[in-house]
């Protein structure tokens, strides 16, 4: 058997090839959702799994969010794993009941009787020109209801290992997949070996001396491009992937920031209330000694997600990133 | 631009019509009986089993104790609330009794009674409704949900959980009950048509007492019946008297049989009324008259089957004697363990979070601890 050459895959292909791998292991787990059977997801992210595994294991349901998740919750009950698909980030807010009143607290409530090993699958988040109701990044609604595991992607490999990982917890994971990366493709082979990530680890993309951007999702690309522009400005800047926002990986974060004495957090949720406040908090509460320069946010925008004509004025981009890290020059000024 | 023009002569114009259309279900066998199903007081009460008669006498009587206990200890402060079942008896021991041991039930707040005459311990059902976790028991063991606050919520679980049932092969039954404020919520509409839609062997029974706490059902709903609802579903309604044990118990169990055959979920409306008010801290004065609460009265559950055992000559002094002492028993051994104070564990506050403590939460328990340690030492200090 030869070894399948590491050709480009998409975030897409990687998130399907994951879940027909943890269907073909377990066979206590089931896609379920709006579109997710015949047609393969709107995004075609569940392309093929009902016709390998059948309508049972693959189940296109009603439309109605709050009954696609509360009867998952029945199913985990009875010892299934469901992976319910939420088809768009604004669409999932119907099912919010559901998810805080039960699935967030069921453990809980029960003392560790009755734990849901559930994943929601949600595509979030901008950029790629959608319709109102399209493009939330509902990130700090999830973040602030205990109970939940949080987490988001930000390559091919980690959309496999992660995906593996959140259908496998034994806990309620919310798994955020940033819409504008299904396309995005990297040299990854679904044949050879793909670590499962624990949940809860940030990572450091790209390593630095000057600053840390924090940052997570779809604007983990749009860091890594600031800090090659950066270069040319004489910034050596380290790119940290949160991967999970819940739980939080102080650890990483703020071994980051000691190193470097600089931090700016980047996400195209709204800022105020935001990601980037409880972040800079906890970056601040740990690290204050350390810092050279107050933690700045670069976020969108804090109104509704803008019309597609206008979303590239929302979207933080890479100069935005840039003059923030301009601000961080906070010793120098002063 | 021109106006196209319509083929032939206007005047003999018929537009084409639409390609043959079927209803999917015939309504007709899904309708409700115009009139709540009744047994009690009618011919065919003769057919009902004795044992079956007296069984629901003695739980109507232990049920009814329990009630008056339970709301007892709210004005002892040992419960924080309590929604009495008082006059809704014969719907919770019915649907505890229309199920096999291998079924689940999943009650909402107000059906403390179910979940107990379902052997559910007293105490542990109180659980939620002293203060203390939300479930006191295990919902594995006993096949009960936790007890659901929210309205209507619920219901979507039981449909998930007969399907996986299903799916596995199992013959197991959900039965989930709620009350009829719950069926204007939307999740007592999706899990009706997830039900339908996935032939889950789902039984909902709504439990009719006149009011969601003080709203009445005219301002509830416009629909003729609860029961009516479930022919938009594609499923049965039924609609039966709520206070006449015997026929809740027949429809009840009629229900869970068909959706233990795969006939699919069925939708039970019961007429009843609730005696009390909608908890201790609620006044009935204000949105409901003397006269009405009089008028149920006369047609309480226990009453009706009083008069039925009597006429079969069922009921003597020592029947009556048996269920009341046993009632009383029970009511005193509540009484008495609701008095202990309980003991409860600061720390198992984050011990159930997540299967395992993240980061956060372990220096939350480590702040906790230190907290407690201090408070202990200060008070040895005191002494």
């Amino acid at each position: 058997m030869t070894t399948a050459a590491a050709k480009p895959a998409t975030m897409a292909q990687a998130l399907q090839r994951a879940m027909r791998d943890a269907m073909a292991e377990d066979p206590t787990v089931h896609v379920m959702g709006e579109d997710v059977g015949t047609l393969g997801g709107v995004f075609r992210v569940t392309d093929g799994l009902a016709k390998e595994f059948g309508e049972d294991r693959c189940t296109d349901t009603p439309l109605a969010e709050a009954g696609i998740l509360g009867t998952a919750v029945g199913m985990a009950m009875y010892g299934l794993r469901p992976v319910v698909e939420m088809q768009f980030d604004a669409f999932a807010y119907p099912a919010f009941e559901q998810l805080i009143s039960h699935v967030a607290r069921m453990r809980n409530r029960t003392r560790g009787g009755m734990p849901l090993p559930l994943t929601i699958r949600v595509p979030y988040g901008g950029g790629i020109g959608g319709v109102e109701h399209h493009s939330d990044s509902s990130e700090a609604y999830y973040m602030a209801t205990p109970g939940l595991h949080v987490v988001t992607p930000a390559t091919v490999e980690d959309a496999y290992g992660m995906l593996r990982a959140a259908i496998a917890s034994d806990d309620p994971v919310v798994f955020l997949e940033p819409k504008r990366l299904y396309w995005s493709k990297a040299p990854w082979s679904p044949d050879a070996p793909t670590a499962v990530e624990p949940i809860g680890r940030a990572v450091i993309r790209r390593p630095g001396r000057s600053a840390t951007l924090i940052t997570y999702g779809p604007s983990v690309p749009v860091c890594m491009e600031a800090a090659e522009a950066a270069r040319a400005e004489g910034w050596d800047l380290e790119v940290v992937d949160l991967r999970s926002l819940v739980p939080f990986d102080d650890e990483t974060v703020c071994a980051s920031v000691r190193r470097t004495g600089r931090a700016v957090v980047v996400h195209e949720s709204n800022g105020f209330g935001g990601p980037g406040g409880e972040i800079a908090a906890r970056v601040t509460e740990r690290c204050f000694h350390h810092l050279e320069a107050p933690v700045l946010r670069v976020a969108g925008f804090d109104i509704p997600y803008p019309p597609p004509m206008l979303e590239k004025h929302h979207l933080p981009g890479v100069d935005r990133v840039l003059d923030a890290v301009a601000r961080l020059q906070w010793e120098a000024e002063s | 631009m021109t106006v196209q023009e319509l083929p032939g002569d206007t005047a003999a114009y018929r537009p084409t019509p639409p390609p043959a259309w079927q209803p999917r279900t015939d309504p007709a066998p899904l309708l409700p009986d115009p009139e709540p199903y009744r047994v009690l007081g009618t011919e065919s009460a003769d057919a009902v089993d004795p044992e079956l008669l007296l069984r629901l006498y003695a739980e109507l009587v232990r049920g009814r104790r329990y009630n008056a206990q339970a709301t007892a200890l709210t004005k002892q402060g040992r419960l924080a609330v309590y929604p009495s079942s008082t006059g809704q008896e014969a719907c919770e021991v019915a649907a505890a009794m229309a199920l096999e041991t291998r079924d689940w039930l999943f009650p909402s707040y107000r059906d403390t009674l179910a979940a107990v005459a379902r052997g559910l311990d007293p105490v542990q059902a109180l659980t939620l409704l002293r203060g203390d976790w939300h479930t006191g028991y295990d919902p594995h063991e006993h096949r009960i949900a936790p007890l659901c606050t929210p309205l209507a919520t619920q219901l979507p679980h039981a449909v998930g959980l007969a399907h996986a049932a299903r799916l596995k092969g199992d013959d197991v039954v959900a039965l989930a009950m709620v009350g009829d404020g719950g069926t204007s919520e939307g999740d007592f509409h999706e899990a009706l048509n997830f039900a339908a839609v996935w032939q889950a062997p789902t039984v909902f029974l709504v439990q009719n007492n006149g009011f969601a706490i003080s709203v009445p059902l005219a301002k509830q709903t416009a629909a003729p019946s609860l029961a009516h609802k479930a022919v938009g579903y594609g499923m049965p309604g039924r609609l039966v008297d709520g206070n006449d044990a015997a026929a809740v118990h027949e429809v009840l169990t009629e229900a869970v049989e068909r959706a233990r055959r795969g006939g699919g979920p069925t939708l039970i409306e019961a007429v009843t009324y609730r005696m009390d008010a909608h908890t201790n801290a609620d006044d009935a004065t204000r949105y409901r008259g003397a006269s009405e609460v009089e008028t149920w009265r006369a047609h309480d559950p226990i009453l009706l089957l009083e008069r039925e055992l009597t006429r079969r000559g069922l009921l003597d002094d020592e029947v009556r004697k048996a269920a009341s002492d046993a009632a009383e028993t029970m009511a005193a051994r509540l009484r008495e363990r609701m008095n202990a104070e309980p003991v409860l564990e600061p720390m198992d506050l984050f011990a159930h979070v997540y299967a395992e403590r993240t980061g956060q939460l372990r220096e939350q328990a480590a702040q906790l601890t230190a907290e407690l340690d201090a408070a202990a030492d200060a008070e040895g200090e005191a002494r």
